[in-house]
């Protein structure tokens, strides 16, 4: 006879929840809205959005007040995880997205925006991030895991152009894939540990040394697939710039900034164990990940004739430089991926954006695609303010101080020389130079070249608003003035890594 | 104000630059001239509050910038960096007072201020990072500066020039984050302070490894053989500024560099390295002078006998004594002077002819007088003549490497020699004879504004060259103090050999004198 189950309802901890919730009140709300009075105008979801988005980094705030004070706290059945990593990436997540929902207030009109889909859509996948990064729990990673891939995939097709359709359906046949690929190495980690909360694995697996070791082989190989695919590692990123071309240019700064701090929350929690833990090959493995993704994509961008492609490539480089962290391991290297990432945050999302406000609707003649390095010519001499603004972003990315950038790099490759990586350094050093060439590649575009006949600067702010504008100059400040924000900022995530045993 | 005068050398002229975008366009090169002519005096004025008797650093200046990396914004100057800034400003100045008629003035004086600020700031900075970002961040408006205003190939030559220093710089970056992490090893605080550095006193072989990572940075800005091909191609292409501020300030920061940093934190790798290094600024002072003899292009003979004289300064700084480190200081700023006159020079010929080639002119001395005089000067002390100032500097960067080793010191001579035939082959071509050329019949000679910047040079070369001791003492003492510093931390045998004790010397002296 089954007894019944008392479950006090402290002991569930949901204010766990709450930050998740949030979004998803807001997105249910929005069709809500909608059904009562259907036809409102953007704005009004846009500001809605806005303001969940701001209640949940509150909600956020008051989180790590508490991870402050008492560490780590678990929730709901323990399948919340609360600690410093969530936090961290959750501020991220959140704040990229506020960045971005203002992009939609463009001058031109764009079918997505005009449905209010797109704007619950957007708030569940937030949730569905968050979701995924708070937890310890395989099968909540991979509901939260589904619920944003699900609402992405969609988000891009409802750009609604014959490229949308197929960067979605591509990103959705790629993300099926890795879906699948992720359920099989979870399902081999349970059938060897009989657990599906990674601490409870290690535990397991540590215990008897790994005796399955041929298990657990294949079980980090899926794994390792699967977000390769998420975080675009070369071999995987074969979708990453097709589907960034397809995706209207704000969405493609988005996708290279959030999807992927959330899937190297779950990559750092699954495999820094395993790295740790002596397992040699899985170094080797991760060590030729890296380096291949940083070294390969590096030379790709080089020989892209569209910005965007050639941004495109860059992120996934990036993504190389930064998964550096996850195979060096230590407390450095963790919370130099977090500055890394804050700070690539603003960068990127603003270069993207600079895209955007530049997108045309009618292609001419001498533009063989919306953002060729021609279209560029000669920019400081129509749009001087809109070219310093670009360039500096570029400086950025390249990684010449003080601008954002150079401070994530200098903290990462200072963790790699810590770690005794030396010839690791040396690599992310010189794939840095290398990288050098392509962003200067539109700089020289943009400042040495003569304008091409005819154009008027209007073409670089076509799509521009005021709020567009305030992005813009909200991620040129943050840029350009990272250097003061840097050292609060490494300590606050130093404090938080620590704290939870990264 | 003298507590921040460092720091309002470096900012005043990138905030200047920032008002510049209100002022009107064809007013700004007054503005432009303003300023840099304010910059010019403060730098005196810092030039005046100096104490020459010090040997350490002063004006320091510290700020927290990233304490929880160590990252802090020290600033400073010794006998060894306060020349080169003075040097900075004054031809940021004469840069833009002699500026000729440029498209988009504006935007070209904009970029001089802002390269002005992190000239000052490279060799103000007493902080690796802070160096670092000055050292990036003066690329950018030299990339600028060539790309968009140089010669048909412009685009190539900035895009190399910043390629081939970036990598560089990103080895040495990658150097520098090494020392901080043995920094922190051995003390359990970050440091990036060179100052903390200097005292931190590292086995052989990790000397070694990291004077090769800092010597990869350093010797593509300078250039050295064999990293010097991106400057011919920067040179021809940019404009006469650009040629000038390069010569003149932005390669000295290569040179400058290895004394604040290689030879005091690496001193039994810099004893280790002094023959091999030799051996590159041999080649590089001969290889260039022959190539320099075969060029038809008037500003590539004085671009590779930039080059070359920079083995010079390379050979002194590797003597390890006080003589060849001072001389190779003071060589910095007469090859600054000198260089920078010749190629302003070289642009007064260009700005009437649009032509660079030898073999277009013939027999000017006839047409422009004045300019062939100033010319002959700036030339006679580029080659070295006695009672100019490029003499002072090279006797002594020879002088001191004289006391390492004889024969290639006279190798170093002897192709002192060969910079005189090709300098006085170039000046014959163009100088002397009749004008065979219709076109150079009725070239106006030298006109105001460009007296305006080549008279104080003049008088520079002169003077310095007969009475050098008002910049030579101060240099000299800072010296002593930094071979002193290399003598007692090098751990070899060989280093302590080759690396004078200056206070066992000097105790000697007296000894010998009361022996009397």
């Amino acid at each position: 006879m089954l007894e019944p189950i008392n479950v006090s309802l402290e002991s569930l901890n949901l204010m766990t929840l709450a930050p998740m919730l949030i979004p998803i009140i807001g997105a249910l709300l929005i069709i809500t809205i909608d059904i009562i009075k259907g036809g409102l105008h953007k704005t009004l979801y846009v500001g809605l959005s806005l303001l969940f988005l701001l209640m949940d980094f509150g909600a956020l705030l008051d989180a790590s007040g508490v991870f402050a004070q008492n560490g780590t706290v678990m929730g709901v059945f323990d399948v919340m995880m609360i600690d410093g990593l969530a936090i961290l990436s959750q501020f991220i997540i959140v704040g990229a997205s506020m960045l971005f929902i203002p992009l939609a207030l463009t001058h031109k009109r764009f079918h997505e925006f005009s449905y209010p889909e797109f704007f619950a859509l957007f708030l569940f996948m937030i949730a569905g991030f968050q979701f995924m990064v708070a937890t310890d729990n395989l099968i909540l990673v991979f509901v939260g895991l589904e619920t944003s891939s699900l609402a992405l995939y969609t988000l891009i097709a409802m750009h609604n152009r014959d490229k949308s359709f197929e960067a979605a359906v591509k990103y959705f046949t790629m993300g099926a894939l890795a879906a699948g690929f992720y359920s099989f190495g979870a399902m081999i980690f349970y059938a060897l540990t009989g657990s599906v909360e990674i601490n409870q694995i290690a535990s397991v697996l540590t215990a008897n040394k790994f005796e399955d070791m041929g298990f657990v082989l294949v079980a980090v190989v899926f794994m390792l697939a699967s977000f390769g695919f998420k975080l675009s590692l070369v071999p995987f990123h074969t979708w990453a710039p097709d589907v960034y071309e397809g995706a209207s240019a704000a969405m493609a700064g988005f996708m290279s900034i959030v999807p992927k701090i959330a899937a190297f929350i779950v990559v750092m929690r699954l495999f820094e164990f395993l790295v740790n833990s002596g397992v040699v090959w899985l170094e080797i493995v991760i060590y030729a990940f890296v380096v291949v993704t940083m070294t390969a994509a590096n030379i790709w961008a080089l020989i892209q004739t569209d910005v965007k492609r050639m941004l495109a490539y860059s992120s996934v480089s990036h993504a190389g430089f930064v998964m550096a962290a996850v195979l060096i391991g230590t407390t450095q290297a963790n919370s130099a991926l977090f500055l890394y990432w804050a700070l690539f945050t603003f960068t990127n999302l603003g270069s993207f954006s600079m895209l955007w406000i530049s997108r045309q609707k009618h292609l001419p003649a001498y533009q063989s695609s919306d953002h060729s390095y021609d279209k560029f010519a000669g920019m400081i001499q129509t749009a001087p303010m809109a070219a310093v603004i670009m360039a500096v972003f570029m400086l950025s990315l390249a990684g010449i101080p003080p601008f954002a950038l150079f401070w994530g790099k200098v903290y990462m490759i200072s963790s790699a020389v810590n770690a005794d990586y030396k010839v690791l350094a040396l690599i992310m050093a010189l794939n840095s130079a290398i990288a050098g060439y392509y962003y200067l590649k539109l700089i020289v575009y943009m400042f040495m070249r003569e304008p091409i006949v005819g154009s008027n600067g209007h073409v670089y702010v076509a799509n521009a608003t005021l709020s567009l504008k305030t992005i813009i100059g909200f991620a040129a400040i943050g840029t350009i003035f990272a250097l003061i924000a840097v050292n609060p900022l490494l300590e606050f995530i130093t404090s938080f890594v620590h704290a939870s045993g990264f | 104000m003298f507590d921040h005068i460092l720091s309002i050398l470096i900012f005043f002229p990138a905030l200047a630059g920032l008002f510049g975008f209100v002022i009107q366009k064809d007013s700004v090169r007054a503005y432009g001239v303003a300023v840099a002519a304010i910059e010019f005096a403060l730098s005196l004025w810092l030039w005046y509050a100096f104490d020459a008797n010090v040997s350490g650093m002063q004006f320091m200046e510290f700020l927290p910038l990233v304490p929880a990396f160590g990252i802090n914004y020290i600033l400073g100057v010794d006998g060894v960096s306060l020349f080169i800034i003075i040097l900075a400003s004054f031809f940021t100045m004469i840069g833009i007072a002699s500026l000729s008629d440029t498209k988009n003035e504006k935007n070209m004086i904009i970029t001089l201020l802002f390269l002005q600020m992190t000239m000052v700031g490279v060799f103000a900075a007493l902080d690796a990072i802070v160096f670092y970002i000055f050292w990036e961040l003066s690329l950018v408006p030299m990339l600028y500066i060539i790309g968009a205003w140089g010669g048909p190939l412009r685009i190539y030559a900035s895009v190399k020039f910043f390629l081939y220093t970036f990598a560089g710089s990103l080895v040495m970056l990658v150097g520098m984050l090494f020392m901080a992490y043995y920094f922190y090893q051995a003390t359990g605080t970050w440091s990036f302070a060179i100052l903390d550095w200097y005292r931190l006193i590292l086995p052989e072989t990790f000397q070694l490894w990291l004077f090769v990572a800092f010597f990869i940075g350093f010797a593509i800005k300078v250039p050295m053989f064999p990293f010097h091909t991106w400057l011919p191609y920067a040179h021809g292409q940019a404009p006469t500024i650009g040629s000038v501020i390069l010569a003149a300030i932005l390669l000295k920061m290569g040179t400058y560099a290895f004394i604040r940093f290689s030879l005091p934190m690496f001193p039994d790798a810099s004893v280790f390295f002094m023959f091999p290094i030799a051996v590159i600024a041999i080649i590089m002072i001969i290889y260039t002078a022959m190539v320099a003899y075969a060029q038809e292009d008037i500003k590539q003979v004085v671009a590779y006998s930039s080059i070359s004289h920079m083995g010079v300064i390379i050979l002194g700084t590797f003597a390890l004594n006080v003589e060849g480190i001072t001389g190779s200081v003071f060589l910095m700023i007469a090859h600054g002077v000198v260089s920078g006159a010749l190629f302003l020079l070289v642009g007064v010929i260009y700005d009437r002819r649009h032509t660079k080639m030898m073999s277009e002119f013939g027999g000017l001395a006839q047409v422009m007088p004045r300019y062939a005089t100033v010319f002959g000067l700036m030339l006679m002390a580029s080659v070295g003549l006695p009672l100019t100032i490029n003499f002072v500097g090279e006797f002594l960067s020879l002088l001191g490497f004289y006391k390492q080793s004889h024969i290639l010191t006279l190798l170093a001579g002897v192709a002192i020699i060969v910079g005189a035939i090709y300098m006085l082959a170039a000046y014959k071509r163009m100088f002397f004879g009749n004008v065979t050329n219709e076109k150079n019949k009725n070239l106006p000679d030298v006109n105001t504004r460009e007296w305006l910047a080549l008279i104080p040079l003049a008088i520079i070369t002169v003077w310095l060259g007969v009475y050098p001791k008002p910049v030579l003492e101060p240099i000299n003492n800072s010296v002593e103090s930094i071979v002193q510093l290399m003598h007692e931390k090098s751990i070899t045998a060989e280093a302590k050999e080759r690396i004078p004790n200056l206070i066992k010397d000097a105790e000697a002296a007296t000894s010998a004198q009361e022996a009397h």
